[in-house]
């Protein structure tokens, strides 16, 4: 089947790309960028995509599927159907699954879920059996089945002895270790420590537990020579730290949620579970050092740390309610809005930190938009102007506290291995 | 007059005018208890549920006695297991008991934010009996009550919170009430018993019992709450106390120094 993509504005900086052009694509392939006959436009369905942008496919390195173990708020299928619907044709979905991913059998289950979906679904694996920190998972197994990174996200790595043998063991592979960075002695509180947490009342979290465990496994990742990825990032300091760290040459790498680079502890005034997650919001000075370390590359990717829960727990009392929030189908828009149009990130840094970097770090093909080459994009709408709803979610849960919010920018379709998602259908092409 | 909150969920928002509504009110109640039938109708025909999902006894006492002295039905839940453990969510509880047309609900919980979430989901006045380390508006009430009555007012006193500060729902409480009143508040504690920021509250924070003392007009003594982080945040209650502790001699010094 062919399909032509019309005056579509192509964007790739791992290519330099970036013009208006015609695309033609048969059976999942780009076969011409330009020069496309009358005869083409005949025989192909045309998408008219003036005003559009053609990006490689959007990837999000951090989201949790909950398959297998809590299929009743997230399964494979679904949280793949929300990413297309949320302009992503990739993902890594993180280990903290009932059973754990570390074992091949679990990864290999995952994969075989998703087989047939159009989104990439890339597990990562446990660093420790079970995320207990006590033994490291089979990590050669775990790569050899497919694992693209390894996490106990959730919590560190819980000791600095068990980080620096993963770290030396996964020399063999050149994958990196994704940290929750949190020490544990000061971990437990509903929110971050600070004025508002005083104000309500609630067990608080403060940003040094963070800092602690970012400049912990700097330290060991410079000493062994292996690759951290800061998952979350949400202080101020821990991104100074990073930003140092890269400086000196060490191999280390962060992403931030858009809750963190949007939201401050002042949101949890009204007690709302939807605020909870942790790392918790912070305060404005981070949210403005998250900005900052978007805007000099000391922050490398955007990743949403969808986390689906049912409603039932979410509407639990404040201090029993478990942390996180969906992120698939809102962190397009939510980045359009606040860093490209309010001119933070150009478009072109927006796909770096939406699709190109995060595939560098887990050392995944980046998508090109050449002749010959599958099709895997993105076609984003960046000024189309639309209402947050989370009824019309493609995420089997609802935990998200953007509903109703105006975003300005959205994906408008996704192609990749040979499948097209647009206007809320899949369809072969 | 009448009040202008529907709920009491913390003084924070309460204003000057209800405060001093509540404790006038308070005042001329306080008669009926020298009466030898002490029971007025003032809230016959409402029905009032005492929620409690955590143990108190003096609080929950307190409550039920005065809404019988005032004619109310009452209604006690007691459990100090969360919902979530019975595999019934809180929500769920509620809308099980506001089916039964209650009035109002009095609320005691271990999570800072129930009784404003129950103002969401329930139609009936709420009244907050402790929510976390947040607020416990009645204790602060009551602390105010009995300031004014030995005192004769609360305008321009010097207040001093001494204890876990950080641990406490009644001192924010006191904070707001007290400051809205006209008092000046002051706190004192060893640092690890005072939250973050706290200073935000504009209060004095004191590390010298005996400064404390010879400086302010009433004290207002928390009781340490052992029960939680205990040995980490004091050494010990045998060194609180020598640093700390409100005793005869400290008290002493303040009274010759009246005399």
């Amino acid at each position: 089947m062919k399909i032509i993509l019309n005056k579509v504005k192509l964007i790739n900086p791992d290519q330099n790309l970036d013009e208006t052009n015609d695309v033609l694509i048969e059976n999942g392939i780009i076969k011409k960028i330009g020069n496309i006959t009358k005869d083409d436009f005949e025989k192909a369905e045309v998408f008219e995509f003036d005003g559009k942008i053609c990006v490689p496919g959007l990837f999000d390195m951090h989201v949790h599927f909950c398959e297998p173990g809590r299929e009743d708020t997230e399964t494979v299928i679904t949280g793949s159907n929300a990413a297309a619907n949320g302009g992503f044709t990739g993902v890594a979905c993180m280990p903290n699954t009932n059973p754990t991913i570390d074992s091949a059998e679990v990864v290999n289950f995952i994969k075989k879920k998703a087989e047939k979906h159009l989104v990439d679904v890339h597990p990562i694996g446990a660093v420790s059996k079970d995320r207990k920190g006590e033994h490291l998972a089979p990590i050669a197994e775990l790569v050899t089945a497919g694992a693209v990174a390894f996490s106990d996200d959730g919590v560190a790595v819980k000791t600095a002895s068990l980080l620096r043998n993963a770290l030396e063991y996964l020399k063999m592979y050149d994958l990196p270790i994704i940290e929750h960075c949190e020490d544990v002695s000061m971990a437990g509180g509903a929110m971050n420590e600070g004025s508002v947490s005083t104000l309500l009342g609630l067990p608080a979290i403060p940003t040094v537990a963070e800092d602690l465990t970012v400049i912990r496994d700097i330290a060991v990742a410079d000493y062994v020579g292996g690759s951290i990825h800061i998952a979350h990032i949400s202080s101020k300091k821990a991104v100074q730290a990073v930003r140092e760290a890269k400086a000196k040459g060490i191999k280390v790498t962060s992403e931030v949620t858009p809750h963190h680079f949007l939201l401050t502890d002042e949101s949890l005034d009204s007690y709302d579970s939807n605020y909870k997650m942790n790392p918790p919001l912070r305060t404005e000075e981070d949210v403005q050092a998250m900005i900052e370390g978007l805007k000099d590359g000391t922050i490398d990717c955007i990743a949403s740390d969808h986390a689906p829960h049912s409603i039932e727990e979410k509407e639990a009392e404040f201090i029993y309610a478990p942390n996180g929030i969906l992120g698939l189908e809102t962190q397009l828009g939510l980045a359009l809005s606040e860093l490209v149009h309010k001119n933070h990130l150009t478009i072109n840094q927006l796909v770096e930190k939406l699709s190109i970097n995060p595939r560098k770090i887990l050392n995944l093909p980046i998508p090109q938009i050449k002749v010959g080459e599958i099709a895997n994009l993105t076609i984003i709408d960046p000024d189309e102007v639309w209402t947050v709803d989370i009824k019309k979610f493609y995420s089997k849960s609802k935990n998200s506290p953007f509903d109703k919010r105006l975003l300005t920018g959205k994906s408008v379709a996704v192609i990749n291995k040979s499948k097209m998602f647009m206007d809320g259908t899949f369809k072969e092409i | 007059m009448s009040l202008n909150i529907k709920h009491l969920l913390g003084l924070q928002d309460v204003s000057k005018n209800d405060i001093q509504l509540i404790l006038d009110t308070a005042t001329t109640f306080r008669e009926v208890l020298d009466r030898p039938i002490k029971k007025v109708p003032t809230l016959k025909g409402t029905t009032i549920v005492n929620l409690f999902y955590e143990n108190s006894t003096r609080t929950r006492l307190s409550f039920e006695l005065a809404e019988k002295r005032l004619s109310a039905d009452t209604l006690n839940f007691s459990t100090s297991n969360s919902s979530a453990k019975k595999g019934e969510t809180f929500k769920d509880t509620v809308r099980n008991i506001e089916a039964m047309k209650i009035d109002m609900i009095v609320v005691r919980h271990e999570s800072a934010g129930v009784p404003l979430y129950l103002t969401k989901i329930s139609k009936a006045s709420i009244i907050n009996a402790g929510d976390g380390r947040h607020e416990h508006p009645t204790q602060a009430l009551l602390d105010m009550y009995s300031i004014k009555e030995r005192l004769g007012k609360l305008q321009g006193l010097k207040v001093c919170i001494v204890g876990d500060i950080s641990h406490s729902r009644v001192a924010l409480s006191n904070i707001f009430g007290l400051k809205t009143m006209g008092a000046k508040v002051s706190l004192c504690a060893p640092p690890t018993m005072l939250p973050k920021n706290i200073e935000q509250f504009g209060v004095k924070i004191y590390h010298d019992i005996n400064k404390a003392v010879a400086e302010n007009d009433v004290l207002n003594v928390l009781r340490i709450q052992l029960e939680r982080d205990a040995g980490t945040t004091i050494p010990s209650l045998r060194e609180y106390h020598n640093y700390f502790g409100v005793t005869a001699e400290v008290i002493e010094k303040k009274i010759i120094k009246i005399f």
